[in-house]
């Protein structure tokens, strides 16, 4: 591997870690969200910078080709990401949804109760 | 009728304030003593203005949630004040409310009643795939069902005790979520469906679509529908 492309693997994948860590460090991120990233950004900086670890892994589970292996568990990491986001749409989903009836609840009886307010509020004030 | 007093009629409207205040005026004229609520699914006309007019009770989602969720909300709303029963019309106009009382009469022996448009009375008819996919569900929903069941998508039912405390908390929003989904869900919930024949009124505006590749699109919707309603976990009625 010329050096160029192991600096490059090694910065895409620390400033990849570093962002995660940043977001995190922010709140921008919950930490359920955060974990696939965060093992997908570790994974990849070990693998850019001792590449042997990746042709050991790929002897070990048959495959010939290292970089399949990265493609493999990139996908597989990728796949269980969209999933979860999936799944937590649709709890948000729901939850807008129940709010949304909520709020119609609510609103409807705060213009009975206004309604009935204004009612007997009027008689007194034309005594007035 | 002591019945028409714990009786709520919910209507789900969606942009409807041309159609809605003839409807809520004629359903209130021919079942004397009962309430309409209308469920202003997140229209952006002046269908809750008209419809409070007309003498209903409005509900308004802040955005539309389809007929499945504007229903879910009408159950809701029947649980907390005190309604035993729910009949749902569409706010269109194409049924006729003077077929309600038959609906609540079969309550008495079923649960859920629905109003069935090819059962025998009016001239309403579709033809062609949209026709087929119609009764492949039917008789689909009719084994899960247990019952002889002709038209299950129809939007003109009526809902016993038992039913709209099952659907007040599980009624779903899905897609086709108010047709083949809640009765999946209420027949395996215990519930017994029936049907009555209603003759059905030309629609307002629009034609029902005969396009054939929509009809498949429609029946492999409805099937995967099926399929989801089936995998779920069955929910089962208290009381």
């Amino acid at each position: 591997m010329n050096p160029v492309s192991y600096a490059f693997a090694i910065a895409a994948a620390a400033i990849a870690l570093l962002a995660i860590i940043e977001m995190l460090r922010r709140q921008r991120f919950r930490e359920r969200h955060a974990f696939w990233w965060l093992l997908a950004a570790i994974l990849s900086l070990v693998v850019s910078i001792f590449p042997s670890t990746l042709e050991w892994a790929s002897s070990v589970v048959g495959v010939e080709v290292p970089s399949n292996l990265a493609f493999f568990i990139s996908i597989v990491i990728l796949f269980f990401v969209t999933v979860q986001h999936s799944s937590e749409l649709t709890t948000l989903e729901e939850k807008t949804r129940v709010l949304a009836e909520h709020v119609a609840l609510v609103e409807q009886r705060l213009s009975v109760l206004t309604d009935s307010v204004e009612r007997s509020s009027q008689p007194s004030e034309s005594i007035k | 009728m002591p019945l028409l007093l714990d009786t709520l009629v919910v209507m789900p409207a969606f942009n409807e304030e041309e159609a809605v205040a003839a409807v809520i005026k004629e359903v209130l004229s021919t079942l004397p003593g009962v309430r309409c609520l209308v469920v202003n699914d997140g229209s952006t006309d002046r269908t809750a203005q008209v419809a409070r007019e007309a003498g209903a009770t409005v509900l308004t989602l802040p955005f539309n949630l389809g007929v499945g969720g504007a229903m879910r909300l009408g159950f809701q709303y029947a649980v907390e004040n005190g309604f035993e029963r729910v009949v749902q019309i569409d706010a269109d106009g194409q049924h006729n409310p003077s077929n309600v009382p038959n609906l609540l009469a079969q309550l008495e022996n079923a649960d859920i009643v629905i109003g069935a448009r090819f059962a025998g009375t009016g001239d309403y008819d579709v033809t062609g795939p949209r026709k087929w996919a119609m009764k492949i569900l039917a008789t689909i929903i009719s084994r899960i069902a247990r019952t002889r069941l002709t038209d299950v998508t129809s939007g003109f039912k009526a809902a016993g005790p038992r039913a709209v405390r099952l659907f007040a908390v599980n009624y779903p929003a899905e897609y086709l979520g108010d047709t083949i989904e809640s009765l999946v869900l209420a027949s395996r919930g215990g519930c017994t469906v029936v049907q009555v024949p209603v003759a059905m009124r030309p629609r307002a505006g629009g034609v029902p679509s005969q396009n054939p590749m929509k009809s498949a699109v429609y029946l492999g919707r409805a099937a995967m529908a099926l399929v989801i309603a089936l995998w779920r976990t069955p929910i089962s009625v208290r009381g």
